[in-house]
């Protein structure tokens, strides 16, 4: 068999793929809830309730769908310069470690310059922390996957080490957790009462700030050129290196935004598991958006919903919550499957 | 001094080699996959579903061989999948890689959950026994390091000869290095690259699997969540440090086992004093440390992560 592009992909070919994958992901995942013994039509039925059933389940999965959308985007920008950023999850947890740092009282700031100043920390500590692999890839040619991911683990028992020392809120009875970070440092509620807060409306401008770099600016450009043929784009004159570099500033500083977003938006302080796999996740989020930053918000919150679905579905149903890991594994192979179907045609020779 | 000590202890070897084991394994079948072209991220997954395929079959009853065997079938199933997606179709193998390392992950938590709905510690199993080999076992320090350990860890370095033998000296793995290079001259030759391709992701998946069995059928008696805990991501590390040849890989892995055992009893020696996390980072930073020590004069495989399609040059 060989693969031939297709001449042109119609409206409605673009639409039907990736609609096709869904439908796969559906049915696999429906076979699975066979498995379980229970009936997947009222299985799904629950998830969707658990998802957008009341105003409750509608606030949740916006509130999950936040970290994801800072994390989708920090995917996004990457993949598309080629820059393969499986460290999201790390660079999440350095944003929330830094606004706890600097949150919990050593500035005595009022909100409107302490929160700004929080974001600012945030987002200089992701980026630096992305910048090392990317500098590795640059200077050594090391493989920035390997690195990043390595660097997950790494983190993670840095801040597992402070949550046990320095950051050890006295309070907590034993408990690895930080102290909750000063009013002033957080981000107020959207709906007085309800969980939802503002790090979602940061999210979503942050997205469409990005759709307007990506589209129309010269680093965009540049970004865009890199990913798609790093030899042409050198040929051209384009500072590869430095182009890498920016976008790993960019997409680092975009994840430890997410962490600052949950710490000082919804948890108050810091705990080992601020993300069950925040920065993993944030990788489907990004494909099932094509990398498109606008679809990143769309696609996180679909992906935010499964999991807030298939919560309440599990308590009421018996089907393991894990159904919705697998849904969204599943749901970025079929993904990227189907839009390579919709480019180009199998030809059986 | 009695850091030093350590070294010496025919213990420290034991717990070495024991540790090095389910690397080997999942190093020699990363191995095969990136020499034939294909970088598989899915490694990590796939031992996570090996460890509770294999356990998982010996806890309802079947023999532990048996439990090895599923175990590679499971890897060989989702090796694949892996390479349907990556070779015929030519997907990006990182994005496929990293969705059969989650794919594979969340459906062995889903079937773990599904089969043991309320437990909160798992049940045990009676798992591989060490077993001397007559003679050999009785050499010093070495001997009973290398010879008084579990079957598995012999069938780890029995993995290293066999995949050595047949990369370097039968026509088979003659294709399989040339895929790894330059695709187009085998497919001149009449030979299917796809087929070699596949042929190897699932042969290098099922190494990948029987690693993670070992943690739970050898190493210890029953499975846990995130019981892989990133040694799928430093076996890609290892095979980067071996420069992509069985034997260097080998040495890398008991070099890095070796490492990490030694990191345990540094930890108990220094008693409490420097922070646990700080040793268990170690084996990490060692991996990004052997990676850019290498990446310099790394050769990879000419056409790794390159996908083939049939009469373009």
């Amino acid at each position: 068999m060989r693969l031939e592009p297709k001449p042109a992909s119609s409206l409605a070919a673009s639409i039907l793929y990736p609609l096709g994958a869904l439908l796969a992901t559906f049915v696999i995942a429906g076979l699975l809830v066979m498995a379980a013994g229970a009936n997947p039509i009222s299985v799904f039925g629950l998830v969707l309730k658990g998802a957008a059933g009341s105003q409750f389940a509608i606030l949740e999965t916006l509130t999950r769908a936040t970290p994801l959308i800072f994390t989708g985007l920090a995917v996004a920008v990457a993949f598309r310069a080629k820059l393969w950023n499986i460290g999201a999850e790390a660079q999440l947890y350095i944003g929330a470690t830094v606004t706890v740092i600097l949150g919990t009282g050593a500035l005595p700031l009022p909100a409107i310059v302490l929160i700004p100043l929080l974001m600012l920390a945030a987002l200089l500590c992701g980026a630096l922390l992305l910048a090392g692999p990317a500098w590795l890839k640059i200077r050594f040619g090391v493989d920035e996957v390997v690195t990043t991911l390595l660097l997950n683990f790494i983190v993670l028992l840095f801040v597992s080490m402070l949550l046990e020392g320095v950051l050890k809120d006295p309070m907590s009875l034993g408990w690895p957790q930080s102290a909750k970070v000063i009013t002033e440092a957080q981000l107020p509620r959207i709906i007085a009462g309800k969980r939802l807060h503002y790090g979602f409306v940061i999210a979503v401008a942050l997205a469409i700030a990005l759709w307007f770099v990506m589209k129309k600016t010269v680093l965009g450009y540049e970004m865009r050129a890199v990913g798609h043929n790093a030899g042409a784009a050198r040929f051209l004159g384009m500072p590869v290196n430095g182009i890498v570099m920016k976008t790993a500033l960019l997409s680092g500083g975009i994840a430890a935004l997410g962490g600052f977003s949950e710490v000082a938006g919804l948890k108050g302080n810091l705990t080992l598991d601020l993300s069950p796999g925040f920065g993993y996740t944030g990788i489907v989020v990004a494909m099932l958006a094509m990398l498109n930053p606008i679809g990143v918000i769309f696609s996180a919150i679909f992906v935010a919903g499964i999991f807030v679905g298939a919560a309440a579905m599990s308590r009421a149903a018996g089907v393991p919550s894990y159904i919705a890991d697998v849904i969204v594994a599943t749901s970025l192979l079929t993904m990227v499957t189907a839009i390579m179907l919709s480019r180009y045609r199998i030809r059986w020779r | 001094m009695e850091a030093l000590e350590i070294l010496f202890t025919a213990s420290f070897w034991v717990a070495a080699i024991r540790i090095a084991s389910p690397l080997i394994f999942a190093t020699m079948g990363e191995l095969i996959c990136e020499r034939a072209g294909v970088l598989n991220l899915g490694i990590e997954g796939i031992m996570t579903a090996g460890a509770f395929a294999g356990w998982f079959t010996v806890y309802l009853g079947g023999d532990l061989w048996t439990g090895v065997l599923v175990a590679a079938l499971v890897g060989m199933t989702l090796g694949l999948l892996h390479s349907v997606l990556t070779v015929p179709l030519g997907l990006s193998q990182h994005v496929v890689g990293i969705g059969i390392t989650m794919l594979a992950t969340s459906l062995t938590y889903y079937f773990y959950r599904l089969a043991l709905p309320e437990v909160t510690s798992p049940p045990k199993i009676v798992p591989f026994e060490p077993w001397a080999v007559p003679g050999l076992s009785k050499l010093p320090i070495v001997g009973e390091a290398l010879f008084t350990q579990t079957p598995l860890t012999y069938l780890a370095f029995a993995s290293v000869v066999v995949v050595a033998w047949v990369l370097y000296r039968t026509p088979l793995g003659l294709a399989v290095r040339a895929v790894g290079e330059n695709p187009s001259a085998v497919e001149a030759q009449g030979i299917s690259v796809t087929a070699i391709r596949t042929g190897a992701v699932m042969a290098g998946s099922a190494l990948m699997a029987i690693g993670g069995a070992f943690l739970t059928m050898s190493a210890f008696n029953s499975f846990f969540f995130n019981m892989i805990n990133g040694r799928g991501w430093v076996c890609i590390a290892l095979v980067v440090f071996g420069s992509w040849r069985p034997g260097k890989a080998l040495i890398g892995a008991i070099l890095f086992a070796a490492f990490d055992a030694y990191q345990i009893r540094l930890q108990q020696l220094s008693g409490g004093i420097v922070p646990y996390q700080i040793f268990l980072m170690l084996p990490y930073a060692l991996s990004i440390l052997a990676l850019i020590v290498v990446a310099r004069r790394a050769t990879y495989p000419k056409a790794l992560m390159i996908p083939y399609q049939k009469g373009e040059r």
